[in-house]
């Protein structure tokens, strides 16, 4: 559980195009991690490296190492799906699969890898999964119901028990509030900073005040123009990027003056 | 740090089993469509043997032979786009722009029904209703306005005749070009049409400035599309007209050139010998007449398309 | 003050009673004329088709010449294409009701117990049925499905979910190819292939017309596949990658499940469009009296050969052939409707909401 993720020069590729270059970091187990900076300054790709999700586009690749507890994840003779049973994902917009269950759902990422298991432990996983992430009591009535019955935020929130239900050692989550209202937010929030006592948290955000709200650590990356590849500018705690940065793109950043 | 590409170096078993599966359905298109070709050609062979014998039946050649029914197919669905086609654009106006609203969905599913009919239904009706009823008008346009090429000649008793055909092709191709038809009108951007209402158009000013235009490609869309299914319609054809090995641009009369595809359906299940092959050989004419026909159309679409409202 | 008229002011119309007295009005008119005149045919009947079109265009000359007075230019060419497009969608209706109407009085004569559980077997003239017909058709499109479904989902998977580069380019280029194969021309490739592989005395049999069908039922399997498997949203397929999913077990389980109703009615809308087909039949499986079940051997009989050669080979008892082919026909039809009614109770029913 909760593992500590380094990345040591990395470069991520999309065919010829190098999209981020060069990150050199050290995202610590039990904390919320957040990924700032303007649109397309590569914190979203970045993201995606974490669990070779980039990888789903065809011709895209790194260069360098990311390891998490010493374990190089893109190591030649590593498998891809492998390191996404350990790392699990929440996205932008909430997509549960919408021919499975409530129940269905959160167990997916067992069912649709035909693992077995009897209805005693199913029903105890998904329980404690959708506890986990604060939706057990809205939906313990209904569990047969379709997965997209639900509101914005409670699918958002299936979506979180969905990853924790297989007990990965990271999550990441890309703008994971970003198409929901402020009340399902604060709730996604909540959750968040009670999911870091068990997990590595990786939050990319547009929202500098929800990083600002719930991150132990902040990178801000920056592009220095349309087409040259995001770079980390500034990685520190969150309070001391927020309220005295070193670099001056930083503070330009956190304080609105661009992005 | 060795700086070590990332590879797809591991592949699973599931994965490779199953995009190769795929890949090989894929494939088999190519294989079918080779072998269609292949196996058609292979038949047809014989027929154009120098010693070929035809058993009487095409005694001046193959080529001679197969004139009439090259020129019966394209004139009868030549004339059966004639008519479908300004009939299927006022269909698919009426239904996009002059029915109310409620009805529209209904009313495309009533012109639907027309599609689901099988054609060997529209050949008995063809022959057994229309004919009949269409015989009394053909009279008429035989005696007094028999001076017009179209209309001349002895004219046909029973009403079996090419133009007869033409009306049934057309119902049969209607609903096609008007589904595809009434999409794209359909699709018109609200914004041209209510620049064309703020000027202050009529309802059909509207249209002409607006909706028409868009929908150009689309109708050149269905009108090939139309083409290419009463090229290779048969059953109709076969049930409904009355042959005879001519060239002729007579519409009324009972000498009709018939068309490659009825012609093989009413002469095959006899034949042997040459005399099939060279039909085969009539029938492979005929895929490559409708292939040819479906690369000119996609060609046309996509040089038009660049010029389309749709961008 | 001068007598101005104000240009907000609507310029006369011709009042809502119009357009029904002038149709009213026109019909009538061209109806006692051809009456009158005593322009019949031979049979003395009243040619209907004329006293239409007379109709028609006296209506559409009295309006042109009342409107422009009335209403002006603009109105008047307004109201003409109003009457040219409604006239359009009646006559695309007109046949309709005669086909049904005609199907459905003609073919109700013989469609009783015996037509449906009896084949023509030394049937010469009355009686006889159809079993041997229905049967076939029902083995030899049972059949077809088995053959395209799999080939059409597959190929469908592969264009949408790997396809990229030149063979998927061949692939889609050669599935159009196929969509606009003629009928006939597909009966003529199985023909052969049965005649080659089998020799000329088995060459006939079910099998070859379960294969022409095949031929014309795949590419319409995978167009429907293929619009639905790109229906299916990104973000599902990244759900499941994302939870270490292997690519083909997220088609199997996520998209295909998710696509599954709109393949389906796919699926019965290619049923139904070849149950119906005739030419590649009558080539390929021929066309028998009697009774037969196996597709391996012998020529089959098929419901829509049945109403071909019912009334192209007329025996004694004329009337009964022409009888047995509408009843024939009508069965066919019925089938063809529920088809296409179950299709689309599938796509609402059962599509995936949200």
């Amino acid at each position: 559980m909760s593992k500590r993720i380094e990345l040591r020069n990395l470069n991520v590729y999309y065919g010829s195009f190098l999209a981020v270059e060069d990150i050199n970091m050290v995202i610590e187990p039990r904390a919320i991690t957040a990924f700032i900076g303007p649109s397309g300054c590569g914190k979203s790709t970045l993201i995606r490296t974490l669990n070779r999700m980039h990888e789903v586009i065809p011709g895209a690749y790194v260069q360098g190492e990311l390891t998490m507890d010493g374990e190089n994840i893109y190591a030649p003779e590593v498998d891809p799906v492998k390191v996404r049973r350990q790392v699990g994902m929440v996205f932008q917009r909430p997509n549960p699969f919408p021919t499975m269950s409530i129940k269905d759902n959160v167990l997916s990422g067992y069912k649709l890898n035909n693992s077995k298991m009897s209805k005693t432990e199913a029903d105890e996983i998904a329980e404690k999964a959708l506890v986990g992430a604060n939706l057990w009591n809205e939906v313990k009535d209904r569990l047969e119901r379709p997965g997209s019955s639900l509101s914005g935020g409670q699918q958002q929130r299936l979506c979180i028990a969905r990853a924790i239900a297989v007990e990965p050692d990271v999550i990441l989550m890309d703008e994971p509030t970003s198409a929901l209202d402020p009340i399902s937010t604060a709730a996604i929030e909540d959750l968040a900073v009670e999911l870091k006592d068990k997990f590595t948290v990786v939050i990319v955000t547009h929202n500098m005040q929800q990083a600002s709200r719930i991150s132990d650590q902040t990178a801000f990356f920056n592009i220095a123009g349309t087409g040259m590849p995001g770079k980390l500018i500034e990685y520190d705690k969150t309070e001391k990027i927020f309220s005295n940065p070193t670099q001056k793109q930083t503070e330009d950043y956190v304080s609105g003056r661009f992005g | 740090m060795a700086a070590t590409e990332s590879k797809k170096s591991v592949t699973r078993l599931g994965d490779r089993i199953f995009s190769r599966t795929a890949t090989f359905a894929g494939a088999s298109i190519l294989l079918t469509l080779a072998a269609v070709a292949f196996f058609l050609f292979l038949q047809a062979w014989p027929a154009l043997l120098p010693d070929a014998d035809f058993g009487g039946k095409a005694d001046d050649g193959p080529l001679a032979y197969v004139a009439p029914f090259v020129f019966g197919t394209l004139y009868g669905s030549v004339i059966a786009l004639a008519i479908a086609t300004p009939l299927a654009v006022g269909i698919a106006l009426y239904i996009s722009h002059y029915a109310p609203r409620r009805f529209s969905q209904a009313l495309g599913y009533v012109v639907d029904l027309l599609a689901a009919i099988p054609s060997v239904v529209y050949g008995l009706w063809g022959i057994l209703v229309l004919a009949p009823f269409l015989t009394p008008s053909y009279q008429w346009l035989n005696e007094n306005l028999g001076w017009i090429p179209f209309f001349e000649g002895q004219v046909s008793a029973t009403g079996r005749t090419m133009l007869t055909v033409a009306i049934v092709l057309s119902i049969m191709i209607l609903p096609i070009m008007a589904a595809l038809i009434r999409e794209v009108f359909l699709q018109t951007p609200k914004l041209h049409e209510e620049a064309a209402l703020a000027l202050g158009a009529t309802r059909w000013e509207m249209i002409r400035m607006a909706v028409l235009p868009f929908g150009r490609p689309g109708i050149i869309s269905a009108m090939m599309l139309g083409l290419g299914r009463a090229l290779g319609e048969t059953m109709a054809v076969a049930m409904v007209l009355s042959p005879a090995s001519v060239i002729s641009f007579a519409l009324l009369t009972s000498q009709n050139p018939n068309t490659i595809a009825a012609n093989i359906a009413l002469q095959f299940p006899e034949s042997g010998g040459d005399y099939r092959s060279m039909l085969v050989g009539t029938g492979l004419m005929l895929f490559l007449i409708t292939m040819a026909i479906n690369m000119v159309a996609r060609y046309i679409i996509s040089r038009r398309a660049e010029f389309s409202g749709a961008n | 003050m001068s007598a101005v008229t104000s240009s907000l002011q609507a310029s006369a119309s011709l009042p809502r009673w119009y357009n029904p007295a002038a149709l009213l009005g026109s019909f009538s008119l061209a109806l006692a004329s051809m009456t009158l005149s005593g322009f019949e045919d031979e049979a003395g009947n009243l040619n209907l088709a004329a006293v239409i079109v007379i109709g028609y265009l006296l209506y559409m000359a009295i309006t042109f010449v009342v409107s422009r007075a009335v209403e002006g230019r603009r109105k008047s060419v307004d109201r003409m294409v109003t009457g040219l497009v409604t006239a359009a969608f009646t006559l695309a209706v007109i046949p309709l009701l005669s086909l049904t109407y005609t199907v459905v009085s003609n073919g109700l004569a013989r469609l009783d117990a015996t037509f449906f559980s009896n084949s023509m077997r030394n049937i010469v003239g009355e009686g006889g049925g159809a079993l041997h017909a229905i049967v076939g058709t029902l083995e030899l499109t049972g059949i077809a499905t088995l053959i395209s479904v799999p080939i059409g989902i597959m190929t469908a998977i592969y264009l949408v979910e790997y396809g990229r580069g030149r063979l998927a380019k061949l692939v889609t280029f050669f599935v159009d190819v196929m969509t606009g194969i003629p009928s006939i021309v597909a009966g003529l490739f199985a023909f052969t292939l049965f005649l080659v592989v089998l020799g000329p005395a088995n060459a006939i049999n079910g099998l070859a017309g379960a294969v022409s069908l095949s031929v014309l039922m795949v590419p319409v399997v995978i167009r429907a596949t293929e619009e639905m498997l790109k229906i299916v949203p990104n973000e599902l397929r990244e759900a499941s990658y994302a939870l270490g999913v292997p690519k083909w077990l997220t088609i199997i389980k996520v998209v295909i499940p998710t696509a599954l109703a709109g393949i389906a009615t796919g699926v019965i809308i290619a049923i139904a469009r070849v149950i119906g087909e005739t030419a590649p039949l009558l080539l390929a499986a021929g066309f028998t009296a009697s009774m037969n079940y196996n597709p391996l051997s012998d020529k089959m009989m098929t419901l829509p050969v049945f109403v071909f050669t019912s009334f192209a080979n007329q025996g004694v008892d004329t009337q009964a052939y022409i009888d047995r082919s509408w009843a024939g026909a009508l069965t066919l039809m019925i089938i063809v409707m529920v088809l296409n009614l179950i299709a689309r109770i599938i796509s609402r029913v059962f599509s995936p909401r949200g």
